[in-house]
């Protein structure tokens, strides 16, 4: 089996942690380690609060897992929220000097590793805060058996513009972090094969704008929106190098309706946003569907509805996608699976659009555009297939009997484009149904004959889509108890998850869909009817995939299984929902202990001014309306009882926080706090 | 040039304009035909864009290539094909409603820009396809079919905004001065900039009120004014404000600064539309390279 480690990094914003993660996912990568890292931020419920998670193995990885084996603390909360999770072998980081870590939240077997950080820099003189960082980083290199020098060659390389002094620092505190933790502990074991190959370190963004530079892309619009805006800003840094336009423009309105007026004239024209943008952009895909012009538009999608939680993952905005704009068009959707799948999905969606002359719809999300994995160069090809469909350069004699006809009535529905510029073949293309040459048919004559021929000839594209787009297959063991039916960002983790079930007895394989848009709905129907037990898994409140899988081939699964807290599905968590179903046990929607605490921290921001922390949690079911959690609060000063928090578990309610009496914490609950 | 022979019958669209019988309309088609012949413009070198009303049906009625879009999205459109291709001329064109209510924030934003693009509004201070409802440019006071006791809202001044947005070229024309507006336009479309051209284009059917008398005894022209200076932001932004009893039209201002198709980098290889597409293996290891 191959070894593998999940370091989580904990802290604030401004704790420094994206560079420390940076510096680790890129050491690990030159030695020839596969990773994928997901950071949550501003994380759960309680702001300010990031948790990095980086898995690191010998072998390719599609999820960020569900083990942390290494936890670097930066601050005193991190300690508290996570140390309960380290895995036994495991060890917990953080700088002595200035955070404590409680015993009784380090599991068996696990190490603790203080590090006094002044005392070890003291020799490099006065530093900033965040070179606690760069030593734990050093002290985690010992620990994992992490190549020290390739890491310091990272930061020599990092900080190569801010000159020798800031470099040999830097370099020093790792070396000083790493020689205290080789003194004082031992490694935690690990058996690593480096292959040194190297790989890019990549996100899902950065690929599918690699991927739409490749395919041609030569016109970017956007307004900034978390979380698509790193397309915008990739590709404005590369913008001239690339040779690509990139316009910020007032709004989502202006973004979309400059794509398709440059795509109108002629050129492969792309913009992205989330889901509130590209509810504004909705009225312009209609466009071009009915004008017959080539856009690609990128929903990253976000937690939703409305403004809903813009630095968190969801698949909320199929049923958008699906009902953008009003009336029948012709349109793809696609929904890429990971980060590789992000370029091959912006190459394909060009392709598709100036074939068939119509908008593509690329579904990412949070996860898969932020998330960092690495990939093979050599799968990532320069030289992709470009098809720009047909044109039209010149009148032809077949054209003079009217003229050049933009929207000809023919066989495939496509009608060969001509770029407006040249001579002989001036038409009109307009939003309001139109004849062949693009003449209305709307308003002074509307015409039902030529509308439905019109009609039927801009629908019939998408059968000519379809008949392109690769069929849905099952993967993993063919005779299955279960089958895990996902959609776009989920195919690795569900992949895992099923690995997991298999492996626990319950035979589960996976049936996946990138193209959601024209449907392969006869062979999914095919695949469904043979599968024993169907489960739908996806990142929603409502199971949109579900109910279109239901509408596209009339088929019910037996189950949905949703997340909708914000946070991506770890497999785990996949395979205990799926055995909980499995086994015929109801989904338990009651505030868990972990909740719970979270809960209690955005109290504690909210009313006590961040000036306690949540220490036991126990249920008791006494004297309200339904089974709470009473969480202890303990002053972070010095530990003394500082309150009585009292959160329904049902509801999750915060019914009460009573204040302590001053010399019996928690048996004397008397006064009531405001709640 | 070839198109020295070209007469304005040749100008005509697929379809004969379907305005009502004396819609101001009528007039600005006119000149925008006459400034095209008058500049020598191949019509293939020319894209009309339009958003949604009466009078943005113009493209449909003049042989030049068009897009005919959504309403209020003309000058987005119109912005796009510009800086895909900027060797075509483009125009985009429209009503009051669509320039300057549902399309209000891209007017303003185009202006900022400075894209090399003209922009004609027939503003005749009504909704007319919707059949009469007050637009951002109803006078106050005036009843109309969602204003029955009189429009309470100040309307917009398009030329002010013009100014303080940055627009480089600031006209406005009225249909029934159409020589006159056929001038502005012509120069309009020679303006290396953004030139807007707002015109007095009555509706004869759904604005009882402002109609061509009503326009023709308010109308002034800057050219006849003694000393009035088009260079001038401030001159131009105290004409801009007035309106009763007396309307200026004509040139109200002109300036010259570098289009957004001079300041971009990517432009200086020519025409977008004419780049060769695709990546080079040595930029994209070199992109990879960047990320290890």
């Amino acid at each position: 089996m191959a070894t593998e480690i999940t370091v989580g990094i904990a802290g604030a914003a401004g704790d420094g942690l994206d560079r420390t993660g940076d510096t680790l996912a890129r050491t690990a990568a030159r030695l020839g380690l596969h990773l994928f890292t997901y950071n949550s931020y501003q994380s759960l419920i309680r702001g300010g609060h990031t948790w990095l998670r980086l898995r690191l193995s010998e072998e390719e990885v599609d999820n960020h897992g569900d083990p942390v084996h290494v936890l670097m603390a930066l601050n005193q909360d991190s300690i508290e929220r996570h140390a309960r999770e380290v895995e036994p072998g495991g060890a917990i980081l953080f700088n002595s000097a200035r955070f404590t870590c409680d015993p009784s939240l380090v599991p068996d077997g696990v190490t603790l590793v203080p590090l006094p950080v002044p005392e070890l820099t003291n020799p490099l003189g006065k530093l900033p805060p965040v070179m606690q960082n760069t030593a734990a980083l050093g002290a985690l290199l010992h620990l994992t058996g992490f190549d020290l020098e390739v890491a310091a060659d990272i930061l020599t390389e990092t900080f190569k513009k801010k000159g020798d002094e800031v470099i040999q620092q830097n370099v020093g505190v790792l070396r000083a972090g790493h020689e205290y933790a080789a003194r004082r502990f031992p490694s935690l074991g690990y058996r690593w094969t480096f292959s040194r190959k190297r790989r890019p370190v990549v996100t899902g963004n950065l690929m599918t704008a690699l991927g739409a530079v490749a395919a041609g892309c030569r016109f970017y619009s956007a307004y900034p929106m978390s979380p698509a805006s790193f397309i915008l800003h990739w590709l404005a840094a590369h913008s001239e190098r690339l040779g690509v336009l990139v316009k910020q423009a007032e709004d989502e309105l202006a973004v979309v309706n400059l794509a398709i007026g440059a795509g109108h004239a002629g050129v492969r024209a792309m913009c992205a946003t989330s889901g509130g943008g590209f509810a504004l952009m909705s009225e312009a895909i209609g466009m071009a569907g009915m004008i017959e012009t080539p856009v690609v538009v990128v929903n990253v999608q976000r937690g939703g509805p409305s403004t809903g939680l813009p630095t968190k993952s969801e698949q909320g905005d199929l049923n958008q996608a699906i009902g953008a704009s009003q009336g029948d068009y012709p349109r793809v959707i696609i929904a890429p699976r990971n980060a590789i799948d992000c370029f091959h999905s912006a190459v394909e969606a060009f392709n598709l659009a100036e074939t068939f002359q119509l908008p593509v719809i690329i579904l990412s999300d949070l996860l898969l555009g932020e998330h960092r994995s690495t990939v093979d160069p050599e799968a990532v090809p320069h030289d992709v297939r470009i098809e720009r469909g047909e044109w039209v350069t010149a009148l032809e004699e077949s054209m003079r009997n009217g003229g050049y006809k933009r929207y000809a009535l023919t066989p495939s529905g496509v009608s060969p484009r001509a770029r407006p510029g040249l001579p002989g073949l001036i038409h009109v293309s307009g939003t309001d149904d139109h004849d062949e040459q693009g003449v209305l048919i709307s308003d002074e004559h509307t015409n039902a004959a030529i509308r439905r021929k019109m009609h039927e000839k801009r629908m019939r594209k998408v059968d000519g889509v379809l008949a392109r787009l690769r069929a849905p297959a099952l993967e993993g063991p063919a005779a299955a108890e279960v089958t895990l039916i996902g959609w776009g960002s989920t195919g690795g983790v569900i992949a895992e998850a099923a690995r997991q079930l298999t492996r626990d007895g319950l035979a589960t394989n996976q049936l996946h869909f990138k193209y959601l848009h024209p449907f392969h709905a006869t062979e999914a129907l095919r695949i469904l009817k043979g599968c024993k037990r169907p489960i739908v898994v996806e990142n929603n409140f409502s199971g949109q995939f579900a109910r279109h899988l239901r509408a596209e081939t009339g088929f019910g699964v037996d189950h949905v299984l949703t997340r909708y807290d914000g946070e991506p599905f770890e497999p785990a968590y996949i395979a205990r929902r799926v055995k909980a179903f499995a086994g015929g046990r109801p989904l338990d929607l009651r505030v868990e202990e972990s909740e719970a605490r979270e809960t209690a921290y955005h109290y504690i921001r909210v009313h006590m001014d961040d000036k306690t922390r949540p220490r036991r949690l126990t249920p008791d079911g006494r004297g309200y309306a339904e089974p709470v959690w009473e969480v202890e609060l303990v002053s972070r000063e010095n530990g003394s009882p500082a309150g009585l928090l009292i959160i329904g578990m049902d509801t999750g309610s915060i019914y009460e926080c009573r204040e302590p009496v001053a010399s019996a914490a928690g048996a004397g609950r008397t006064a009531e706090r405001s709640g | 040039m070839a198109t020295a022979t070209l007469t304005l019958k040749d100008l005509e669209g697929a379809v004969h304009p379907d305005w009502c019988p004396g819609c101001g309309d009528f007039g600005v088609l006119k000149s925008l035909k006459e400034a095209i012949l008058e500049l020598g413009i191949a019509p293939h070198e020319v894209l009309v864009v339009s958003g949604i009303g009466c009078s943005s049906n113009l493209p449909g009625f003049i042989r030049a290539y068009g897009v005919h879009s959504l309403h209020g999205r003309a000058v987005p459109v119109a912005s796009g094909a510009a800086l895909a291709n900027h060797a075509l001329h483009v125009v985009a064109v429209g009503g009051d409603g669509d320039g300057f209510g549902i399309g209000m924030g891209h007017f303003i934003h185009a202006m900022r820009r400075n894209l090399n693009l003209t922009y004609i509004v027939m503003d005749n201070e009504i909704y007319g396809l919707t059949t009469g409802q007050a637009s951002p440019t109803t006078s106050e006071g005036h009843k109309t079919k969602s204003t029955p006791r009189g429009n309470v809202e100040k309307p917009v001044q398009p030329l002010t905004l013009a100014l303080a947005a940055g627009a480089t070229y600031v006209a406005r024309g009225f249909s029934g001065e159409q020589k006159h507006l056929t001038r502005l336009v012509s120069a309009a479309i020679a303006h290396k900039g953004f030139s807007l051209v707002d015109v007095f284009s009555p509706c004869v059917t759904f604005n009882k009120l402002n109609t061509y008398p009503w326009f023709k005894e308010r109308v002034y022209k800057l050219e006849d004014e003694p000393g009035y200076d088009s260079t001038d932001l401030l001159s131009a932004l105290g004409r801009s404000l007035e309106f009763e009893p007396r309307i200026p039209i004509g040139l109200l201002y002109r300036t010259e600064r570098p289009t957004y198709e001079d300041t971009e980098p990517v432009l200086r290889r020519g025409p977008l539309v004419d780049h060769p597409l695709g990546l080079d293996r040595a930029t994209l290891d070199e992109i990879l390279a960047e990320t290890m």
